[in-house]
């Protein structure tokens, strides 16, 4: 049998390509910003006195880490259209991957301000700072200081798994991938590129984390601590 | 007799831990200008009467009055109350993600609501009396334990406090880093400020108090003048002096 | 089946069920297998070897799994190879898995402290008799809570093979809800059958960590 590849066809369509690679992107981007956010109150209610807020926290986050991302995005596509809400497709796919990277990140924060000692918090208090205060200058940056690597493995990680909203056909770089190969019959050479497009846009982000760390954090920066 | 309100009052305070009684029944008063060295084994409620002052630890039964502010009312306005105290921990405690200029104005500008202008002003000023001035721009991992502990005094001092509370402050510290610290206490004490501490330093507490408070299962055992360590009128605190802390 | 949820939808979501357990198996089999080999190459003695499988784990964690799987089902039979949809799951799970696998057993290996290696070397065993004797017994011991933390991801990874048309629990849902329209239901129901599968391991492998005291690495998921 003979090897036939031809990528040129499929290299073609190299806008195509780009057009989802963008919108790939704009999809990680978007939940792991939500997801930050959702992560940093989940972590905060879960740790707190509050028995409901740390139930509803434990909950959520036990739910999504058990069941699989397909099946959270068929909920959310559907669950929204059962309530009548009519929303495009990267909608969609932006509120499931947000709503999946929450969790995580609400697990990795909350190990995050575990590692903050308690003489920390002390110290604030004597200095007469308030609650907020104290959580947004002592407890938050610290800890996510601490856990950045994890954190932002888990946004990269967010991203690959954004290909499967191509199912409810957001127009992401998998489900581009799917329209070409059926276009041209060259599912090799257009997975082959696609995978690719994908470690490079791993590189990207992990670069760019890098940098965001650099800016973040100026301790490590300049007794080059590993980040 | 004191002829103005004492700056620091416990009256009648009693604080359990679930079953175990910590301080049973503790009084004691410091005037303005004034150390008080509060000294007693481990156990002996020492650091839990200190911790209450600054409402660390709520007390069961008593009064605490700190600068005119009621802690032991529940109504009690904690921050304002922080304010007027600077508590030094024997941990130290900086902020280990900023640098010890950071940890200075952190709380006179998010607190009081100075300039940054005038709080980097004023942290300099609390570097220069701790003996830290060219260290503005380090890390705490980066300074020794005793520097780290000058940083956490000048992080209180900035705040500019009413009476500080130093809780077992060399305890954490080398032998040899111990003297930098107690020299800043000193003088603290000097400027007349007003101190209230829990020490092992026998030495030290000897040189600066004004009033030592020997504590023992929870009470006020024994207090007097400094000179009650040469001198001890009861066989406890006798013993404690006498098994050389 | 059409009409509403009966008893044999639920049979067949059983049935499906049963193969998304039978699909991670064999994933963690074959995956187990290629990570085993990985997380030895990674420790190689031979810098050669070492550089390939990391290349090899990089790429993998680059890549979604979903996209490994197109290329093995769609892309391998432009190339001249035909493969069934098990047979496209399998393969791309055993791949995908080993990387992951590698990298976390790689990390339980280096974390045997070096102290063992020294002293296996100076009771003059070889090196394969030092890995076998002395180093991997530990390791396994280390590797177990991750390892088992990692079971909960490739039973939920083994959903993605429903896009190949691999029937399992995801796609049998999928199937019944083309007849009945039912979809907020049948995907909840899916839902809570992949949380029993999955909760348990999860409490099982929590349980595993805190009895082993100091942390370990995290494994990250999705």
């Amino acid at each position: 049998m003979k090897l036939n590849l031809d990528f040129g066809v499929v290299l073609e369509r190299w806008p195509a390509f780009l057009d989802g690679a963008v919108m790939t992107l704009q999809l990680a981007v978007i939940a792991t910003l939500l997801g930050a956010a959702i992560g940093a109150v989940g972590a905060v209610c879960r740790r707190s006195r509050n028995r409901l807020a740390a139930g509803i926290s434990d909950i959520y986050v036990e739910t999504i880490r058990n069941t699989p991302l397909l099946v959270q995005i068929f909920l959310v596509y559907f669950g929204l259209a059962s309530m009548g809400l009519k929303f495009s497709a990267f909608t969609v796919a932006a509120v499931a991957l947000t709503i999946n990277v929450g969790a995580y990140t609400t697990e990795i924060m909350r190990a995050g301000f575990d590692s903050i000692p308690r003489g920390q918090i002390e110290a604030a208090e004597g200095l007469a700072l308030s609650r907020l205060q104290i959580y947004w200058h002592v407890v938050l940056w610290p800890a996510v200081e601490r856990v950045y690597p994890a954190l932002t493995s888990q946004f990269v990680l967010l991203m690959l798994a954004s290909s499967v909203t191509s199912q409810i056909s957001a127009e992401e770089l998998t489900a581009v991938a799917n329209y070409i190969q059926s276009d041209t019959y060259r599912a090799f050479e257009t997975y082959i590129l696609v995978a690719i497009a994908y470690i490079a846009l791993s590189l990207i982000m992990r670069t760019g984390f890098w940098a965001l760390g650099l800016v973040l954090f100026p301790r490590r920066r300049r007794l080059g601590t590993p980040l | 007799m004191p002829t103005q309100e004492p700056i620091v009052a416990l009256r009648g305070v009693h604080k359990s831990f679930g079953a175990l009684k910590v301080l049973d029944g503790v009084d004691f008063e410091v005037q303005r200008g004034n150390v008080l060295v509060i000294i007693g084994r481990s156990g002996s409620g020492k650091s839990t009467a200190l911790r209450c002052i600054d409402r660390f630890e709520t007390i069961d039964q008593g009064e605490i009055v700190v600068c005119g502010h009621r802690v032991h009312d529940p109504r009690l306005n904690l921050r304002a109350l922080r304010q007027d105290i600077g508590i030094v921990f024997q941990s130290y405690n900086l902020f280990p993600h900023l640098t010890l200029e950071e940890n200075i104005i952190l709380a006179p500008c998010s607190v009081k609501g100075v300039s940054k202008k005038q709080a980097r002003e004023q942290a300099r000023l609390a570097l220069a009396q701790v003996g830290l001035e060219d260290k503005l721009h380090q890390y705490p991992e980066q300074l020794s334990g005793g520097q780290q502990q000058r940083g956490a005094i000048a992080r209180s001092l900035a705040m500019q406090p009413k009476v500080m509370l130093f809780d077992e402050v060399t305890s954490a510290l080398d032998p040899e880093l111990t003297g930098e610290v107690l020299k800043v206490i000193e003088a603290l004490a000097a400027d007349g400020m007003t101190m209230v501490m829990v020490t092992h330093e026998m030495g030290f507490a000897r040189s600066i108090a004004d009033t030592v408070v020997f504590m023992h299962r929870g009470k006020v055992h024994e207090t007097g003048p400094a000179s009650i360590l040469s001198a001890p009128a009861t066989p406890e605190l006798a013993q404690f002096v006498g098994a050389g802390f | 089946m059409g009409g509403s949820l009966n008893a044999n939808h639920l049979m067949f979501l059983g049935q499906g069920a049963l193969w998304t357990i039978g699909l991670s198996l064999i994933a963690l089999i074959g995956g187990g297998l290629a990570g085993a080999v990985i997380a030895l190459c990674r420790v190689s003695p031979s810098r050669f070897v070492r550089l390939l499988s990391g290349a090899y784990v990089q790429l993998i964690q680059g890549t979604p799994l979903l996209v490994i799987m197109f290329l093995t089902y769609f892309g391998l039979p432009t190339l001249g190879f035909s493969v069934s949809p098990l047979a496209a799951a399998s393969a791309s799970l055993t791949v995908y898995v080993g990387a992951y696998l590698g990298e976390i057993w790689r990390g339980c290996i280096q974390s045997v402290p070096r102290q063992q290696w020294e002293a296996a070397e100076g009771l003059a065993l070889s090196r394969t008799q030092r890995m076998i004797k002395v180093i991997l017994p530990q390791a396994v011991r280390i590797a177990t809570p991750p390892t088992v933390g990692f079971m909960v991801q490739i039973i939920k990874n083994t959903s993605l093979a429903s896009v190949v048309g691999f029937v399992e629990l995801a796609r049998s849902g999928q199937i019944i809800n083309n007849s009945l329209f039912e979809p907020l239901l049948i995907y909840a129901i899916i839902a809570v059958i992949y949380f029993a599968l999955c909760f348990p391991i999860s409490r099982l492998s929590r349980k595993l960590e805190q009895r082993g005291g100091p942390a370990r690495p995290k494994i990250l998921a999705v």
